[in-house]
């Protein structure tokens, strides 16, 4: 079973500190005063924004590509995992912080690059179930390159502001928690900004309607799409970044990452960027909440849940349309 | 080529040659427990191959199915003390119980919202194994009784290698006769036009459904084996980078054909064992192929290979 | 005595009304052909009929049975069967066996008896393929019979599919334009396929666009236009129609069927 993104089930190692190691965890038998069921609910509330946040943005980054090509990117959890191990690794070596970021980002983006160029591209015109199986074997492949290269540890990176808990209600949050929603916020404002108001985001749109007009048009899809994988890999870098200081990271964070904001995309309707980002913050919210108050064990089956529930009774996602066949 | 070429009949006694003679080539028992790890496995992907080639529908948790099996004669003998045999079939209901219960609602998906669902079913399967430690050991598996039979104890790595081997052919029988009759033609029909199969008159959620639990007992059944067989199991049988590689097996091999599901199944489980220095490097290794073959071999090694021969011979 | 009757069917597809208010029905043994121009809605009349699309409003009955909203296999197993205009033919699947999945009802379909292929289906098999291989003789295909059927070409592919549909034993044929991309022989082949067919007691409810067919083979026809009903009559009614003249067969089609 892949190592899951922090959490409390299985915390026995000593490095897994993950994000509510620094909580006493309650349990749900004794009696908890007001003030106390008031510290907890805000304390699963902010770590499931969190958590969510990171969901959000590797939804945001599948939304992306799933727009631009049609691709559901297995390996976009890798995004994240680079990001965060990149930056450890420079770091490390001596190279200054945000520095060892920006390296990690630009080498996730080339790495997106190579990944369309090498992998989707020379297999266009296959079926979907092909091109995902692709993208599996990228993610593992990806995975197999990362252990070689660095190693199967864990790592962390120090907080950005410093490990100083805020009092929010009584819940201890740590400072990196409001970098991490700061920054998705930032990012999705950009995004947004982009798609919305600038000539080449509307060339992503319109790919993204109608692929075949778009060309026609004189829009160069292909460079749409390698934009779509390389714009993806960087806001999946950031993630990692940003979240490696809570949740530690290691070569094989992508898998679980990837399921889990797959399920966000699902659950916002596949191909919505909005209903992507919302997605993954309730999935987080449902996570966290879920692992406080009914089971801290399943913890990460509550997404997985969710992606059944939302296929079998909403295929269509909370925002998106259905579908018509023409026969 | 001769018209008797494809027969069924023709590919099972290869079959069993195969599996025969093979052993005169081994050096060693150590080829005994790789060769039964094939056919283990080459077992599962034949039915997933019922499931993916013929009914053309697609599965990325199998390997939750074979999880099933696997756990199922760990823990009936050890904590319900039922015997070995009964286990094992207890298992394969277990299964495909599952899978109808789920598959009702989730066949109705197509492409990759069924492949998540399908993704999604097999993580939590996973999971539950995982987290329920007091039955299942937790992550770090439990061990397995061995098959008794009639008071015989099925041990040694020769006597599962002829057990599996002959399930197998068992299993290939099973899934070529499917091929040609109104079942098999129902699930092809399905997957070439599920609109034209319906106006056929094609109940097409029900013929889904059964290619779903019959791949179900095949991985089931296969589970249980390797369980048996090994005297030891752990989640990670029941985990989404198995169900990676039996799907890779299928694919690799040709959707469609239960020789490619064979040989997709000889080729996953022998080259890590060839390259057992680089240990490290399986997960490379598993990608690479899976990319490369996925691109350049999009119908797999066998439809790959037969094609031109088919071909050649009507020139 | 009508196998058919379709009562005032609509249907809306994101606020474009597909199909309005159009009713119509058929007996055994007749010929009823939906002519209209492209968009006029005929092909998704002929979905909600065959069960592929739910009707909004409106109603279905078929052998005074209400079968408003039934899955297409229940249709089929009722006696209906239909062709495509877009082809639905099992690709990977060869030309008889593509008939013999046509007569997946008529067939006994056991699991257990598949799983092991008993003698009782090596026997059904070759009863199947037998029944299959006249109907493929009957459209002209016998020689293409173990050929796979994406090989064949498109005059041939519908051909196929019409061996299908007939494969079930229906008492109503719905055909979407079966002559289309045919040659002239090949469409006379078609007229005389449709005949016998219709001889034999079938209903038969085509869409086409080939005038001279439709003027020469149909009893009643039904004109549609932006999914309504234009006028619905015999040929010569329809020929003679000022509206239908003006709306849809122009005055090239005009002189066209004046000549049928």
């Amino acid at each position: 079973m892949p190592a899951e993104f922090g959490g409390v089930g299985r915390c026995i190692e000593p490095a897994r500190i993950g994000l509510f190691g620094s909580v006493a965890w309650p349990p749900l038998a004794a009696k908890r005063s007001v003030e106390q069921r008031m510290s907890d609910f805000f304390q699963f509330l902010v770590s499931g924004l969190t958590v969510g946040s990171v969901y959000a943005l590797v939804a945001l980054g599948f939304t992306l590509i799933y727009n631009a090509s049609d691709v559901v990117n297995f390996a976009q959890g890798e995004f994240v995992m680079l990001g965060g191990m990149v930056t450890v690794f420079a770091s490390a070596a001596g190279v200054p912080l945000p520095l060892a970021a920006l390296i990690a980002i630009c080498i996730a983006v080339v790495v997106g690059l190579l990944l369309y160029w090498l992998a989707i591209e020379p297999a266009r015109g296959a079926s979907a179930v092909t091109v995902i199986i692709i993208t599996i074997g990228a993610s593992i492949l990806l995975r197999g390159i990362a252990q070689i290269v660095f190693d199967k540890q864990f790592h962390k990176l120090p907080a950005f502001t410093g490990d100083a808990p805020v009092d929010l209600f009584g819940a201890a949050i740590q400072p990196q928690s409001f970098w991490v929603l700061g920054g998705t916020a930032v990012i999705v404002t950009l995004l947004y900004a982009f798609l919305e108001l600038t000539l080449l985001g509307k060339a992503v749109l319109a790919t993204a309607a109608n692929r075949l007009a778009a060309h026609l048009v004189g829009i160069n899809t292909r460079t749409v799409m390698a934009l779509a994988f390389g714009g993806s890999a960087a806001i999946g870098a950031v993630a990692g970044v940003l979240i490696t200081p809570i949740t530690l990271t290691s070569y094989d964070v992508g898998t679980l990452l990837a399921l889990k904001g797959f399920a966000a995309a699902m659950l916002g309707g596949m191909g919505n960027p909005l209903g992507a980002v919302a997605g993954g913050i309730l999935i987080g919210l449902l996570e966290s909440f879920g692992a406080g108050y009914i089971s801290s064990t399943y913890k990460d089956a509550f997404a997985f849940i969710v992606i059944l529930v939302v296929l079998v009774a909403l295929p269509q996602g909370l925002f998106g349309r259905r579908a018509v066949e023409r026969v | 080529m001769p018209p008797w070429f494809g027969h069924r009949y023709v590919t099972l006694a290869l079959l069993a040659v195969t599996i025969g003679l093979l052993p005169l080539f081994f050096p060693s028992t150590y080829y005994f427990r790789v060769a039964s790890l094939v056919w283990v496995s080459a077992f599962a992907a034949i039915g997933l191959n019922i499931l993916m080639g013929q009914a053309g529908q697609v599965s990325l948790g199998h390997a939750g199915f074979f999880g099933v099996g696997a756990y199922a004669v760990a823990i009936g003998p050890t904590h319900l003390g039922i015997p070995v045999w009964a286990a094992v079939l207890a298992g394969a209901v277990i299964s495909a119980g599952l899978a109808h219960l789920v598959g009702r609602p989730i066949l109705r998906l197509k492409g990759h919202y069924l492949a998540i669902a399908t993704l999604g079913l097999g993580v939590l399967v996973a999971l539950v194994i995982t987290t329920e430690s007091r039955w299942t050991g937790g992550p770090d598996g439990m061990s397995v009784a061995r098959l008794t039979l009639f008071g015989w104890r099925a041990s040694g790595s020769s006597t599962w290698y002829w057990i599996s081997g002959g399930l197998l052919v068992l299993g290939a029988w099973i899934a070529l006769n499917l091929s040609e009759t109104p079942t098999g033609r129902a699930f092809r029909a399905l997957h070439d036009s599920e609109v034209a199969a319906r106006v056929v008159g094609i109940d097409v959620s029900r013929f889904k459904l059964q290619a779903f639990v019959i791949a179900s007992v095949y991985a089931s059944i296969a589970g249980s084996m390797l369980a048996l067989m090994n005297g030891f199991i752990n989640p990670d049988q029941a985990g989404f980078l198995h169900s990676v590689e039996l799907v890779t097996m299928v694919v690799l091999g040709g959707l469609g054909s239960v020789v490619g599901s064979i040989v997709g199944a000889a080729v996953l489980v022998t080259l890590p064992q060839l390259l057992t220095v680089f240990q490290e490097y399986e997960h490379l290794l598993l990608g690479l192929i899976i990319i490369l073959s996925m691109i350049f071999m999009r119908d797999g090694i066998v439809p790959t290979i037969s094609k031109p021969l088919a071909r050649r011979s009507r020139a | 005595m009508t196998i058919l009757e379709v009562t005032g069917i609509g249907i809306s597809f994101g606020g474009i009304k597909a199909v309005d208010d159009v009713s119509f029905s058929v007996s055994p043994g007749q010929i009823l052909s939906i002519i209209g121009p492209n968009g006029a809605g005929k092909t998704t009349l002929f979905n909600v009929v065959s069960g592929v699309y739910e009707a909004q409003q409106g109603s279905v009955v078929l052998s005074g049975e209400d079968v408003t909203g039934y899955a297409p296999d229940r249709l089929a197993a009722l006696g209906l069967s239909r062709t495509f205009q877009n082809l639905q033919i099992f690709q990977r699947m060869t030309s008889v066996e593509n008939v013999m999945v046509g007569r997946h009802l008529r067939e006994n379909c056991n699991l257990f008896a598949d799983l092991f292929r008993l003698r009782s289906v090596t026997r059904q098999n070759r009863a199947t393929r037998e029944a299959a291989l006249v109907l493929l003789d009957d459209v002209g295909l016998r020689d293409s019979a173990d050929e796979i059927a994406g090989s064949l070409s498109y005059g041939a592919c519908k051909r196929l599919e019409i061996a299908r549909a007939l494969a079930a034993e229906p008492r109503i044929l719905l055909l979407d334009e079966p002559a289309a991309g045919c040659n002239a022989v090949e469409t006379e082949e078609i007229d005389g396929l449709i005949r016998e067919v219709a001889g034999k007691g079938i209903a038969v409810v085509l869409v086409e666009h080939d005038m001279k067919l439709v003027m020469k083979i149909s009893d009643r026809i039904l004109v549609l236009d932006r999914g309504k009903t234009l006028v619905e009559g015999t040929p010569s009614e329809v020929r003679n129609n000022p509206a239908v003249l003006e709306a849809y067969l122009g005055k090239r089609g005009a002189r066209e069927a004046a000549r049928a």
